[in-house]
């Protein structure tokens, strides 16, 4: 029988296996909504987020350094967070899992709800995400700096466990940070004549590289999310005398 | 002797209809449209399908195979598990059985501006500057986008957006280096790309394998947010736009 070309099909007599419809807006509502939770009581609860030579992402840049005292979190950290909020990965995220629109492609929506999209209030802000980018990458200079903080001890150089987490944390951010649509706008993506700008062939391989990253910008957004979760937790467990840092060298 | 499967296939029109169950047989490596073929040529002769090519080119085999818009042509028997049913695309008024009217698509394509060229043709034009419009020009109008977006499917907002085709419609425009017309305004208010919420069904039935989410809308987006919502642009842009 003539078969058309590249017919999406398993070899015959093996099914193709996908998880349960529900998985993800149960995981996505679960994660992101512990994520929540977790960053409304750090911020709030908590003056500070620095254990010796490592500061959590939570607390950076450290305003106690400006004089500011009173919960030092919160004038940083409305910026990645609102930058996460307003991020195209995290919308298509939420608007399928906490609002159902949809939960999930051509399953009937509750009916009757009325939907304007991205038109009206609150939603139509999600087009300032540029703006977070922009507070954002501010924000990256101060992490790459605690980073680099994070192997210096009063004895030199070292390594600890919270210098590699804070590591893995700050090139997690950056790639998820940088791999950003509104980046790749920013980058070439405004362009309709690459040629036809200063700088063509830079113009296009940024737009080029940042589209590459882009493509798996939901699992940085994944993976960045639970890195500065991991790294603020320990920091914390530090903090409270729950652990104690482990010397690499 | 052959497996038989037992196919359940939407017949009606706008007035209603329903499901009616043929048995046919398998052979390997059959396709749905195979099976409505099968159907048509032994049980049902005024069984209405819409088809071309069967080689998933035309677009025009387009329907819901257990739920899923997909084109017949390119489902094959064996991926699916379990009862098949198969009707009509969702988004569209039936015409008869498996056709749907999908006019609405070609009055929408009218609104919006052609190619404008800056300049008369021939123009020399780089690959790195046609790439991104060329996997726009790979759509082959199945309209499975437009049947599985929400916005048309489930809020039936016809009138505030134009769906995912036409959106890379008009990227493909307005990426377009020698195209001079300006349709960013048109993209935010007529044509209505604030109603998309980057939920990517679109990307996920395209059988073109279209980024039309990543790479179509999300660009028109940052666009428009040029224009409307970023004054530090506005401070430093000439009066007349481009
Ligand atoms: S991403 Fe936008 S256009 Fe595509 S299906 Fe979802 S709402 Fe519709
Ligand atoms: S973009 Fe893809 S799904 Fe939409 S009409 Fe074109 S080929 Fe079909
Ligand atoms: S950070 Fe996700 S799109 Fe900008
Ligand atoms: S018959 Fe042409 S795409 Fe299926």
């Amino acid at each position: 029988m003539a078969q058309p070309a590249g017919v999406l099909a398993p070899a015959p007599g093996r099914k193709k296996w996908e998880w349960p419809w529900w998985v993800s807006p149960v995981g996505t509502v679960s994660a992101l909504g512990l994520f929540s939770i977790y960053s409304v009581w750090e911020t709030l609860t908590h003056s500070s987020g620095q254990y010796h030579n490592y500061l959590s992402p939570f607390f950076s840049p450290d305003v106690r350094s400006i004089g500011i005292q009173f919960l030092p979190a919160i004038w940083v950290v409305w910026a990645p967070l609102l930058f996460r909020a307003t991020c195209y990965y995290y919308r298509k995220a939420y608007y399928r899992s906490f609002f159902a629109d949809p939960l999930t492609c051509a399953r009937p929506e509750r009916p009757g709800r009325s939907y304007t999209g991205e038109t009206r209030l609150p939603f139509v802000l999600n087009n300032l995400h540029r703006f977070f980018f922009y507070v954002t990458v501010v924000v990256m200079a101060f992490l790459w700096y605690d980073a680099v903080r994070a192997f210096i001890f009063p004895s030199g150089f070292g390594i600890g466990v919270g210098s590699l987490l804070m590591l893995l944390n700050v090139i997690l951010l950056s790639i998820y940070t940088f791999s950003c649509h509104a980046f790749r706008h920013l980058v070439g993506g405004s362009l309709d004549c690459f040629s036809c700008a200063r700088g063509p062939i830079l113009r296009y391989s940024l737009w080029k590289t940042v589209s590459k990253w882009n493509q798996d910008h939901a699992t940085w957004a994944w993976l960045s999310m639970f890195s500065v979760w991991g790294t603020d937790l320990y920091i914390r467990l530090l903090i409270s005398g729950v652990l104690h840092d482990v010397r690499l060298f | 002797m052959a497996e038989m499967r037992t196919l359940h296939v939407f017949r009606g029109d706008q007035s209603g209809g329903e499901e009616v169950a043929y048995e046919v047989p398998v052979e390997s490596g059959m396709v749905v449209l195979d099976a409505v073929h099968q159907i048509q040529a032994t049980q049902a002769p005024d069984l209405a399908v819409r088809w071309n090519c069967k080689a998933a080119r035309c677009g025009s085999c387009s329907a819901e195979v257990n739920g899923h818009p997909r084109l017949m042509c390119k489902t094959r028997l064996d991926a699916i598990e379990g009862e098949i049913h198969v009707r009509p695309m969702k988004a569209f008024p039936v015409i008869r059985d498996l056709v749907t009217d999908v006019s609405w698509n070609y009055e929408k394509a009218k609104q919006i501006e052609p190619f404008a060229p800056k300049e008369p043709a021939p123009f020399t034009m780089y690959q790195r500057d046609v790439e991104r419009s060329q996997q726009f020009r790979k759509c082959i109008e199945c309209f499975l986008c437009q049947d599985v977006c929400h916005v048309l499917r489930e809020h039936s907002a016809k009138e505030q957006y134009f769906g995912p085709r036409f959106m890379i419609k008009i990227a493909e425009l307005e990426m377009h280096p020698m195209d001079g017309a300006d349709r960013v305004p048109f993209t935010s208010h007529q044509a209505g790309v604030g109603m998309c919420n980057i939920t990517k069904c679109c990307q996920e039935v395209c059988p073109e394998h279209i980024h039309l989410t990543d790479d179509a809308i999300i660009p028109l987006k940052e666009r428009v947010a040029d224009r409307e919502w970023d004054p530090i642009r506005a401070l430093f842009r000439k009066p007349a736009v481009r």
